[in-house]
């Protein structure tokens, strides 16, 4: 019997596009549907009620919710392809550690750099630069987080880069200057079809972003 | 499997007692190392330098942080009583309600127990509301992994003592055995079973460290512009 996947997803979500990414590294064939946010389908208000956010994977009929779950639970049902976690043990807590960490920091760090502005943007700036700095730290030699290997902290944090232009422009700093070690695994990354394919353009989220500070009466 | 297995913890900590309760379960012997979170030792900081909190589990010299990574760690060493299911699709609504859990129940008991006056009713709104969350998710088992407790059950371990302190202490009721019947059943249940009920903080050690932690918390605020 055929698989079943759905995808509720939103274009610009970087929680979706770790989906994306990952069921495109295992080679699976998908249907996506795009929520409108502003009036939620009664499908994703079904598959997740306790958050009514995507991304939500349904699979034949079962939704799995949260993005590092759904990653998750797609490595362990499709083992057999482009494994995203290490089979030890320690490693893989290691790689859940700093998607934790990616999760905790990186949305709300963003978030804050294009909606404010004085001291609060400065202190998120400052925070943001910290925090991927830590992150260029862990990624030391490797050409990935997984080693040899893309993997699962590669899928955690590469969403987030085609939000950087955004970031930058709004926040008026450079990621590279000080983390360029980390932009050079962001195009690694991107040479992986899985990755191009599951990313917008920059140009388009900066574009988004203006919309939305205007929407907000963001100056 | 022989190596030196280390828990760096503390008393307060309701993480530090999920690490406790899930190698005690397996039956795995450890060095306890006990921190006071009011005054941490280098330890920490030595041995979790990104978020500088217990628990910190110590395997054959790597150290590993965040009481959730922890379990799913010890789960995947030590294979006996297995914590969480095999199913992958129960797998990730265990890992979802364990997230949920700390991301929106605890931090909502919490905003609860720190807000004062008027502000408290309006506060307990979403503590309640997670609760009735897991109250669904209980209903109909006896423990949420099922006949034996797993990963999920450790994760809101601390429902039992800990709400209960964070109640008296936050002068305030959550959870009402008529509103959450299934939860304070489950709760009840939980506490009876061995290691769970051999290895519980002594209660007035909470009420002493979190009637402390709230004048504290709440003065921050006060001096807040």
């Amino acid at each position: 019997m055929a698989d079943e996947i759905m995808l509720l997803d939103w274009w610009s979500s970087m929680f979706g596009m770790r989906v994306r990414i990952a069921l495109v590294e295992k080679g699976l064939k998908y249907e996506s549907r795009e929520e409108d946010l502003n009036n939620k389908s009664p499908l994703l208000l079904e598959m997740n009620p306790v958050h009514t956010k995507i991304p939500v994977l349904i699979h034949n009929g079962k939704p799995i919710c949260e993005s590092p779950i759904i990653v998750e639970y797609i490595d362990e049902v499709w083992k057999d392809k482009s494994p995203l976690l290490p089979t030890d043990p320690y490693q893989r807590a290691h790689a859940r550690f700093w998607a934790d960490y990616i999760d905790n920091k990186i949305f709300q760090l963003g978030g804050k750099i294009w909606t404010r502005k004085g001291e609060d943007q400065e202190a998120a700036k400052k925070e943001l630069m910290e925090c991927l700095k830590i992150l260029e730290g862990e990624l030391g030699e490797k050409p990935f987080f997984g080693g040899e290997n893309f993997g699962f902290v590669d899928v955690s944090l590469v969403t987030f880069s085609c939000w950087f232009y955004a970031y930058e422009s709004f926040g008026n700093f450079s990621i590279e200057a000080e983390c360029p070690k980390l932009i050079a695994w962001t195009k690694r990354c991107l040479q992986k079809s899985s990755v191009s394919s599951s990313l917008p353009d920059p140009l388009k989220i900066h574009d988004f972003v203006v919309q939305l500070r205007k929407k907000f009466g963001i100056e | 499997m022989g190596e030196e297995v280390k828990l760096i913890g503390s008393i307060q900590s309701l993480f530090s007692f999920r690490i406790e309760w899930a190698l005690k379960l397996k039956g795995v012997e450890y060095e306890y190392i006990k921190e006071d979170v009011r005054n941490k030792s280098p330890l920490i900081f030595k041995y979790n330098p990104v978020h500088k909190k217990v628990p910190v589990l110590v395997h054959g010299g790597k150290s590993l942080p965040e009481s959730l990574v922890i379990l799913e760690y010890i789960d995947e060493t030590w294979k006996n009583c297995p914590l969480l299911p095999e199913d992958p699709s129960q797998r990730a609504m265990a890992r979802f309600w364990a997230k949920y859990a700390d991301e929106k129940c605890l931090i909502a008991v919490w905003q609860a127990y720190m807000a004062e006056g008027e502000e408290k009713e309006k506060a307990m709104g979403p503590a309640l509301e997670s609760l009735a969350f897991l109250e669904k998710e209980i209903k109909g088992k006896k423990f949420f992994g099922g006949e034996k407790i797993g990963f999920l059950d450790l994760a809101v371990g601390w429902i039992p003592h800990w709400l209960n302190v964070l109640e008296e202490v936050g002068s305030m009721k959550l959870l009402d055995a008529e509103k959450f019947p299934s939860l304070h059943e489950w709760a009840e249940n939980f506490i009876q079973i061995s290691p769970i009920k051999e290895c519980i903080p002594p209660r007035e050690e909470l009420v002493s460290y979190f009637h402390s932690a709230l004048i504290y918390l709440r003065s921050l605020s006060a001096n807040k512009p």
